[in-house]
């Protein structure tokens, strides 16, 4: 009876063994496979080769054509200034927020403030700041007439002004979050509270101290999100339709239109802009690296000088930090309470701060057109967010079981989607697909949806994954439980909030896709984003209201989900109700 | 402790060597016969939870180890952890915070055992033994530290472990409670005729213990 167990067990283990060893290779395959091959597909047709458009030598035609365009040289800096300054000023804000404020009251409240804006989609963000600097936004009518003593929305360019500063603003509103959740992430690993105190009691400032003995630590483990951050801003698009300049615009979003152009023969011209576009972005990256260096030289040299700092400059910095991050969580909230007003607004004239009357008119009129790109959406939000959850389920349960360590190379091929530019490798999806002969569909759209929710899923999920306490796996398979039940019974319902939190991030980065749904979709799979962003040039706050509302509610139904159904679930078991 | 090696029941090991790289870290060869308690103690970082997890077969790759380990004549090389049949207390107790206390025990007690009405009688019987009865339907949250120590213990015995081990079972829990529930645990040992060994660093629980004492 025991030696036919014994065989039967091996056998067993083989046939699991089928899949899950190879999950960390198909993962990367789903993952980087869409961008290497886009890559490549926007290589060839920037150097004139795509056969279905009549190209099949090689030249530099299309780059001449590029360079010929006027507006290139004012999109190149514009790219590289917008994206250069978005990340500097969101990383400050963050450092000094955390620097003045971590380990306090204060700083939980800030934390709880911004990290559900973390949520809230790029365009809806940006909709909402739009309206509420705009001539005739909020700010303005706050202050009009008594203050300003306009009757008329005045004629100021402060949307899509051409120096990109409310571009800036909206990526700083959006990426404050981000960084401020991957440095909680960091510092909990640093042991910041010790160091602090130790630099204290030598007579430190708070915020010098924790510049000097904190930061250095903490940067190490930032780096990457904020490469992701900087290669974001300098090539996003959608945020850059809304926000940014029109003539010209960033490089990216003139790409977008090369390729969207009627005329096919952009395309060509399209590539090569999508190469520079890459380029580009390892320039700018090249070009901070060098400002991390000259500031890890200042700040060696400052570290050595044992300047304590002063407590009254120190109070400024901490009143300044918390002021700015107040000014970035308060303008998302207050865009999207104004994204709210306007879908029930009735008649609403300049200066009025409020509308005459609300109506349900604009949900009713506008409301049966969401319908379709809803369920778009939802489909491909939650195919794309169950595939990445189940190979990164797959991925860290293969690392349990064969005792796999992750190596520091794969965390910077989880960043490299989140760093290459997405009009760079897209563009050549697109035209892959195009040369393919095969129509841009749901179901391509949703596997390029997945190359950017696989990495934030696995993000999310690995460290809580890992934290697990590994002795209540040996207790489980003590009690004679083998690796799967412990997985269904044990491991997963324990984890059951880590995992839903994981599935609401990469339900939210899908649902606020704009380029590849777009591209890769090529303009037929509408969804909520795609069409929000297509009404921003028609500027009726109505509709733009009632879509950006849609989009919002797609991406945070599932946090809060994430939230009350664990609380739901386990009522009753108070050891998993808190943390 | 009989060293015969035709010996077939209890926990038995074969010149066993634990060792990481070149560093040897413990040897051992002896018996543990049914019912009886081989307590091993040293310092942290001697080799006591090596020993440990090449018992119950979770050993780090980093770790080798040379001879045999047999339980009641079969060799536990190569089987997986839920195959071993060995029983494992730690100093905490592990129970699963989703289940109730009767689903923590359901989940050790064996399979072979059909039907909700038996199980579910089993799992009262095993409460009422130690005192527990009526807390079928608690969150394991909401018990003493004593509660969960018998819980934990009931839950593994309902698993029928042929042998025991103890990782400090007893180091959380304080003074009288603790030499209570040690009692209950040696004693259920050596009713049931399970070899047990236990890892300590506290003098009080190799005495309890009564058995052979190895230092590392």
């Amino acid at each position: 009876m025991r030696a036919a167990a014994s065989t039967i067990a091996p056998a067993r283990r083989a046939r699991r063994a089928r899949f899950l060893p190879w999950a960390p290779l198909l993962t990367l395959g789903v993952m980087l496979g869409p961008v290497l091959a886009g890559l490549l597909g926007t290589l060839a047709p920037a150097l004139g080769y795509m056969p279905a458009l009549g190209g099949i030598g090689v030249s530099v035609a299309p780059f001449e054509q590029l360079f010929a365009w006027p507006g290139l040289p004012r999109a190149v800096a514009l790219s590289l200034g917008v994206g250069l300054a978005a990340t500097a000023v969101s990383l400050v804000i963050v450092v000094l927020i955390c620097a003045g404020w971590a380990g306090t009251r204060t700083f939980g409240m800030i934390e709880r403030l911004l990290s559900p804006l973390l949520s809230v989609p790029h365009a809806a963000a940006a909709f909402g700041l739009a309206f509420l600097i705009a001539p005739s936004g909020w700010i303005v009518r706050g202050l009009s007439p008594w203050g300003t003593g306009w009757e008329q929305p005045p004629d100021l360019l402060i949307l899509q002004d051409p120096a990109g500063l409310s571009l800036i603003f909206g990526l700083v509103t959006k990426e404050v979050p981000f960084l401020l959740l991957m440095t909680l992430a960091a510092l909990s690993q640093a042991r910041p509270a010790q160091s602090l105190r130790m630099a204290q009691a030598l007579g430190y400032a708070r915020v010098t101290g924790w510049l000097k003995t904190v930061f250095p630590l903490v940067y190490r483990q930032i780096r990457l999100p904020v490469y992701a951050v900087l290669a974001f801003s300098m090539s996003v698009v959608d945020v850059a339709i809304i926000l940014g300049p029109n003539t010209p615009p960033t490089l990216a979003v003139q790409v977008v239109r090369w390729m969207n152009d009627p005329d096919l023969a952009l395309r060509f011209q399209a590539a090569a802009g999508a190469v520079l576009q890459l380029g580009l972005v390892v320039a700018g990256l090249g070009l901070w690296r060098l400002m991390e260096m000259t500031v890890a030289g200042l700040g060696r040299r400052w570290i050595a000088s044992g300047a304590r700092g002063h407590r009254d400059v120190d109070q400024g910095i901490r009143r300044l930090a918390l002021a700015l991050g107040a000014t970035a969580a308060v303008a998302v909230i207050a865009g999207l309470a104004g994204q709210v007003v306007w879908s029930f607004a009735g008649m609403w004239q300049f200066p009025d701060l409020l509308p005459d009357g609300f109506t349900l008119r604009n949900w009713a009129r506008h409301g049966p057109r969401l319908a379709g790109p809803m369920a778009e959406t939802l489909i491909i939000a939650a195919t794309a967010t169950g595939l990445a959850l189940l190979l990164t389920l797959a991925c860290l349960e293969a690392e349990h079981r064969y005792g796999l360590r992750p190596a520091t190379r794969a965390l910077w091929l989880l960043y490299l989607p989140l760093i290459v530019p997405q009009v760079a490798f897209l563009a050549g999806f697109q035209t892959l697909s195009i040369s393919a002969g095969v129509a841009g569909g749901r179901l391509a759209v949703t596997l390029a949806h997945l190359v950017f929710v696989l990495p934030y899923v696995f993000l999310a999920l690995a460290d809580p994954w890992r934290a697990w306490d590994r002795r209540q796996d040996i207790i489980a398979r003590a009690l004679g439980a083998g690796p799967d039940r412990v997985l269904w019974a044990v491991r997963l319902p324990m984890l059951l909030r880590p995992v839903l939190t994981a599935a609401a991030v990469g339900f939210a980065v899908s649902v606020g896709q704009y380029l590849p749904t777009l591209l890769v979709g090529a303009g037929r799979v509408p969804t909520l984003t795609t069409e929000a962003v297509a009404l921003a040039s028609g500027g009726d706050r109505r509709v733009i209201g009632v879509y950006a509302l849609a989009q919002m509610a797609a991406a945070f139904a599932p946090f809060a989900l994430a939230v009350l159904l664990p609380r739901l679930m386990w009522r009753n078991r108070k050891g998993l109700l808190n943390g | 402790m009989a060293d015969g090696a035709a010996q077939m029941t209890g926990l038995r090991f074969e010149q066993v060597v634990l060792s990481l790289g070149e560093v040897r870290l413990m040897a051992l060869d002896c018996t543990i016969g049914p019912g009886e308690v081989l307590t091993v103690m040293g310092p942290s970082g001697s080799g006591k939870s090596t020993l440990l997890a090449a018992i119950t077969g979770t050993l780090e790759p980093a770790f080798a180890m040379t001879g045999r380990i047999r339980l009641d004549g079969r060799d536990l090389a190569g089987l997986p952890t839920e195959a071993r049949q060995i029983g494992l207390l730690f100093q905490d107790e592990y129970l699963f915070p989703h289940l109730s206390v009767a689903a923590n025990l359901a989940f050790g007690l064996k399979p072979g055992l059909k039907g909700r009405a038996a199980r579910r009688a089993r799992i009262e019987a095993a409460l009422a033994e130690v005192g527990l009865a009526g807390f079928a339907d608690r969150d394991p949250a909401t018990l003493s530290g004593g509660q969960r120590a018998r819980v934990a213990l009931q839950r593994m015995l309902l698993s029928e472990p042929r042998a025991l081990l103890l990782d400090e079972a007893f180091s959380k829990l304080d003074t009288g409670l603790r030499a209570q529930v040690r009692e209950l645990v040696f004693e259920t040992a050596r009713h049931r005729a399970l070899p047990v060994l236990q890892v300590t660093h506290d003098h009080s629980d190799a005495e309890a213990a009564g058995g052979e004492t190895v230092c590392l």
